[in-house]
């Protein structure tokens, strides 16, 4: 695949544990991370969205700064001095993945338990009776689940749904603290709102709960495998677009559908059509009976 | 933009409520009746008017009491917002409900300075008359009444909304509820449209006198309600707030409770004025000098230099500059500005018109908190008066220098008087902060060069420019120049503002408010965000360097005193609350770590453990460390020196 190339952009240096970094201006700290081959974990930051900077799980120490500073969002400047993993930035993921762990199911998150683990977070210490997001999951239509038990309001279905991506604006945040939920207007379901089944909201989220109905499904039967699924990178045939499908397929029926971050067009973006239009293709009975 | 509404349809109230403010809609295309024209032409491009959403949704809450849906898509119609992004908007103010409740709410505040005199008490009173909390009443962040504590505020929607005060708050007899509650003569006598009508001379030079007369402790509708201040009932003079009123040496306080707050004439003959004159023969950038050697800083807590942020904003090629007054005065036991917006409005706008000339912007906003609203009133009042009179406008004082002002008022959110929360707001979106950098100075409001300060900040430019930065500098200490205003609440004998010059001791104070009403516990320094310091440490000078020396912080200038007869754990759990309630949400760290400590600390109020006192402070280092803003990064700043000053929670810890 063709990838533009961007212009050239003036390289600065900066020092990350105590290694010189050099990358172009403009870069994050995270990317000058990556560069220097570090591993940050990040939940809330999206490669093809605007870092909303509210995890904190990706915060670094900046020399000279009083708080620390989120990685994903940060821009490098000539001379930063940065750590990584200093005291206070471990001391900070680590109480930040505790705070997570202990009010938001993280089942479904990717890498989740590993960090847990290697930072020593201990979610239970909060105790039995500490205040959680639990709830039931949204199944409200035939698509995908909104299961907000999972959800960290990492504001990305938001952004992906509105002037971000689609521009939809279905959903938003609702409530305040604690309390705040993604939602539509007074918490109407997905059928009677603005939604229109793109799935760029599922595409991006990064905990699983936002997931294809297929998945929740197979997941509540316990059907759902992921090493025995494959996956196969395509062309939507729908329309002359021809965007970037991901088929993801267990026991050769297609379970779900992604598309690659790095397309230089789409982006990761699809269409009702793209994203949940597949059942035609397993559906074998119906057209030899036609 | 493509918006999809569903069915509800707005009724005939609410959407009257809706075009007073908007105007009528032009078209089908935003919200109008559709004719056979809206087939011909395809839609007028949207104007942005985005800022309007938060008015729009006043307008409706004023006069219904609460949002409908039908409500919400019809505003959403008139501005071209979809429809789930103003219902995030709606959801994130407390003053606001998208559920039915009845037009009349009682706020009653169980707030810091409410609770060391007797709020529980009050909200048990109104629990047993009203029912549980939620509909009729609500349990309030601190309304800025500390000097009246315990306070409680009623909100009455309607054509004319109306507000009344009590306080101290007295329900062991639910009558007193009722019969503040306006009847349909004193809205007749006393409402007038709260907007912008400048009142004939007459009437208004009049008015303090009658507003003096008002007895000060008793009920408190004797006399007729001035109209400049209609609609606002149960008020007591401002005289009464401000126990130096009068006194000679006052600098900030000098015209409040003496001078008429409604008549510009007399302020100009109190020196209004006089600073803004000044300016024009100085220049903007004669203005930022005096304003930087006079070594001002910010009052709402930061501290920064005044003068530093006004060379920053006015070096910005980025045009237009705008001025953003912040007076949402929130921070618990924090009654300052509204003193000063009551007893002197005008001050405040002639030092927004300075601060505007000097940065080189056209436009001012000034934010004040919803919960204000005889501030609301005197300010309406008095900007429109300034404006009647070339003080606002094209071509003031005749010098081709264009500024207005317009009022923003919040709705119910402590976090929007946080500098770029407040831009958000403005705009009409949550009120949720934005990352640094960019700072305000570059991409503020509409992302454009914005200076934001608070209102005594802005007052105290004037007496620099009045008598000069020296003059101004030699007040005070090194550090902190000038006169500070201190809001001295809770078990104390005489609770107010007072006014006294950088460098006094915070013994020095309390000896000024007539000390402690019992024997002294604690003080309270900076509000909720603030830390303790115990009874022998009153020889701490109070300017932003002694404090900060002392491990405390002047923070707003709260002075929260505590006798003994305020059990702390309840006070150390207020606090929590407080918190966890106004957390926007948005960060992790704030967001579930205010939780968290709330939980920890109802734990060890019923049993003490070193496990939780880690996880306080585990917990409280995080939410310093990687908190987006300043309201995440110092929640655990009281609490901390309870525990390592006061010991609380020390005796029995394992």
């Amino acid at each position: 695949m063709t990838v533009p190339l961007r212009p050239p952009r003036r390289l600065i240096e900066i020092t990350v544990d105590g290694e010189a970094v050099r990358v172009p201006e403009g870069d994050t700290i995270l990317d000058a991370c990556a560069a220097a081959g570090k591993d940050i974990p990040t939940l809330c930051y999206g490669d093809t969205l605007t870092p909303k900077n509210a995890c904190r799980v990706c915060v670094v120490e900046v020399e000279g700064a009083r708080t620390l500073a989120p990685a994903c969002s940060r821009k490098a400047e000539a001379g930063m001095v940065v750590g990584t993993a200093t005291e206070r930035a471990k001391h900070s993921r680590k109480v930040v993945l505790e705070l997570l762990a202990s009010s938001v199911d993280l089942s479904t998150t990717p890498r989740a338990a590993e960090w847990i683990d290697e930072y020593g977070a201990d979610p239970a210490r909060f105790g039995p009776d500490a205040a959680t997001v639990a709830q039931p999951a949204k199944v409200d239509n035939e698509l995908y689940v909104r299961d907000y038990a999972k959800c960290i309001l990492c504001y990305k279905c938001v952004d992906a749904c509105g002037d971000q991506w689609q521009n939809s604006f279905a959903i938003a945040v609702s409530g305040r603290g604690f309390d705040a939920t993604i939602s539509t207007e007074f918490d109407a379901p997905l059928t009677d709102s603005a939604c229109v089944y793109c799935g760029n909201c599922v595409e991006v989220c990064p905990t699983g709960a936002l997931s294809f109905k297929t998945e929740f499904d197979m997941r509540e039967a316990g059907t759902w495998n992921e090493d025995e699924q494959t996956q196969t990178t395509t062309i939507c045939s729908y329309c002359g677009v021809g965007c970037n499908l991901t088929l993801h397929v267990q026991e050769n029926q297609i379970v779900k559908v992604t598309s690659p971050h790095d397309n230089p067009v789409t982006h990761g973006n699809l269409c009702i059509k793209g994203r949940f239009g597949f059942q035609h293709v397993q559906n074998v009975g119906a057209s030899t009976d036609g | 933009m493509d918006l999809r509404f569903r069915d509800a349809e707005p009724t005939a109230e609410e959407r009257a409520a809706i075009d007073a403010l908007l105007g009528g809609p032009e078209s089908a295309w935003e919200g109008g009746a559709r004719t056979e024209d809206d087939l011909r032409f395809a839609a007028h491009p949207a104007e942005d008017r985005r800022d309007q959403l938060l008015p729009a949704l006043h307008a409706v809450n004023d006069r219904v009491g609460w949002i409908s849906e039908g409500a919400l898509d019809y505003i959403c119609r008139r501005l071209t917002v979809p429809p789930a992004e103003a219902y995030s908007v709606a959801t994130f103010y407390s003053l606001l409900s998208v559920e039915p409740r009845p037009p009349r709410v009682l706020h009653v505040c169980t707030d810091l300075a409410c609770q060391a005199r007797g709020a529980d008490a009050v909200r048990r009173d109104v629990e047993s008359h009203l029912g549980p909390a939620g509909t009729s009443w609500q349990p309030s962040p601190c309304l800025g009444l500390c000097e009246r504590a315990p306070a409680a505020l009623a909100l009455q929607a309607g054509e004319n909304p109306t507000a009344t005060v009590y306080g101290p708050a007295d329900f062991s007899d639910i009558s007193s509820f009722d019969r503040l509650s306006p009847s349909a003569g004193q809205e007749e006598a006393g409402v007038r449209p709260a907007s912008i009508e400048v009142s004939p001379e007459g009437t208004t030079a009049r008015s303090a006198v009658a507003e003096v007369r008002q007895e000060v402790a008793g009920v408190h509708l004797a006399a007729p309600v001035p109209p400049e201040v209609g609609g606002v009932f149960g008020e007591v003079p401002v005289r009464a707030a401000v126990p130096q009123a009068g006194e000679p040496g006052l600098v900030l306080l000098r015209r409040v409770g003496v001078v008429d707050p409604a008549s510009l004439d007399e302020y100009r003959a109190a020196g209004g004025y006089a600073a803004l004159r000044r300016a024009f023969e100085l220049g903007p950038g004669g203005v930022i000098r005096e304003v930087l050697e006079a070594g001002l800083v910010g009052r709402g807590g930061a501290a920064f230099p005044t003068g530093r942020k006004w060379e920053a904003t006015a070096r910005q090629f980025d045009r237009p500059h705008y001025l953003v007054c912040n007076a949402d005065e929130s921070e618990p036991g924090t009654f300052k500005d509204r003193v000063l917006m009551e007893g002197d409005p005008y001050a405040l706008v002639e030092a927004m018109t300075v601060a505007g000339y000097a940065t080189g912007c056209a436009r001012g906003y000034l934010y004040i908190r919803g919960e204000y609203p005889r501030a609301i009133r005197r300010l309406e009042h008095a900007i429109a008066t300034a404006r009647a009179r070339g003080l606002l406008g094209e071509d003031i004082l005749g010098q081709g220098f264009a500024f207005d002002i317009e009022i923003r008022r919040g709705a119910g959110a402590y976090i929007c008087g946080e500098e770029t929360a407040i831009f958000n707001s403005i705009e009409g979106y949550r009120g949720e902060p934005r990352s640094k950098p960019p700072f305000p100075v570059e991409k503020g409001l509409f992302g454009k060069p914005t200076v934001v300060n608070n209102v005594e900040t802005l007052v105290n430019v004037l007496p620099i420019l009045e008598g000069g930065a020296a003059a101004y500098a030699a007040v005070g200490t090194g550090g902190s120049t000038g006169t500070k205003l201190f809001c001295v609440s809770g078990t104390v004998r005489r609770p107010g503002i007072y006014e006294l010059p950088f460098g006094a001791t915070l013994g020095d104070l309390l000896t000024l408010a007539g000390g402690a009403t019992g024997t002294l516990r604690a003080v309270l320094l900076g509000g909720a965000a603030g830390a303790f310091v115990r009874a022998d440490e009153l020889d701490i000078p109070l300017t932003f360097e002694g404090t900060r020396a002392a491990g405390a912080t002047l923070g707003s200038g709260v002075i929260l005193v505590l006798d003994d007869t305020v059990e702390l754990p309840p006070f150390l759990l207020r606090i929590a609350e407080f918190f966890r309630d106004e957390s926007c949400g948005q960060c992790v760290p704030c967001r579930v770590g205010t939780v968290r400590q709330e939980e920890a600390l109802h734990r060890l109020s019923r049993r003490r453990s070193a496990g939780d006192l880690v996880v306080l402070r585990e917990v409280g280092q995080a939410m310093r460390d990687a908190s987006i803003c300043g309201l995440g990064q110092t929640a655990w700043n009281a609490v901390e020196s309870a525990i390592d000053r006061l010991g609380v929670f020390a005796e029995e810890a394992s």
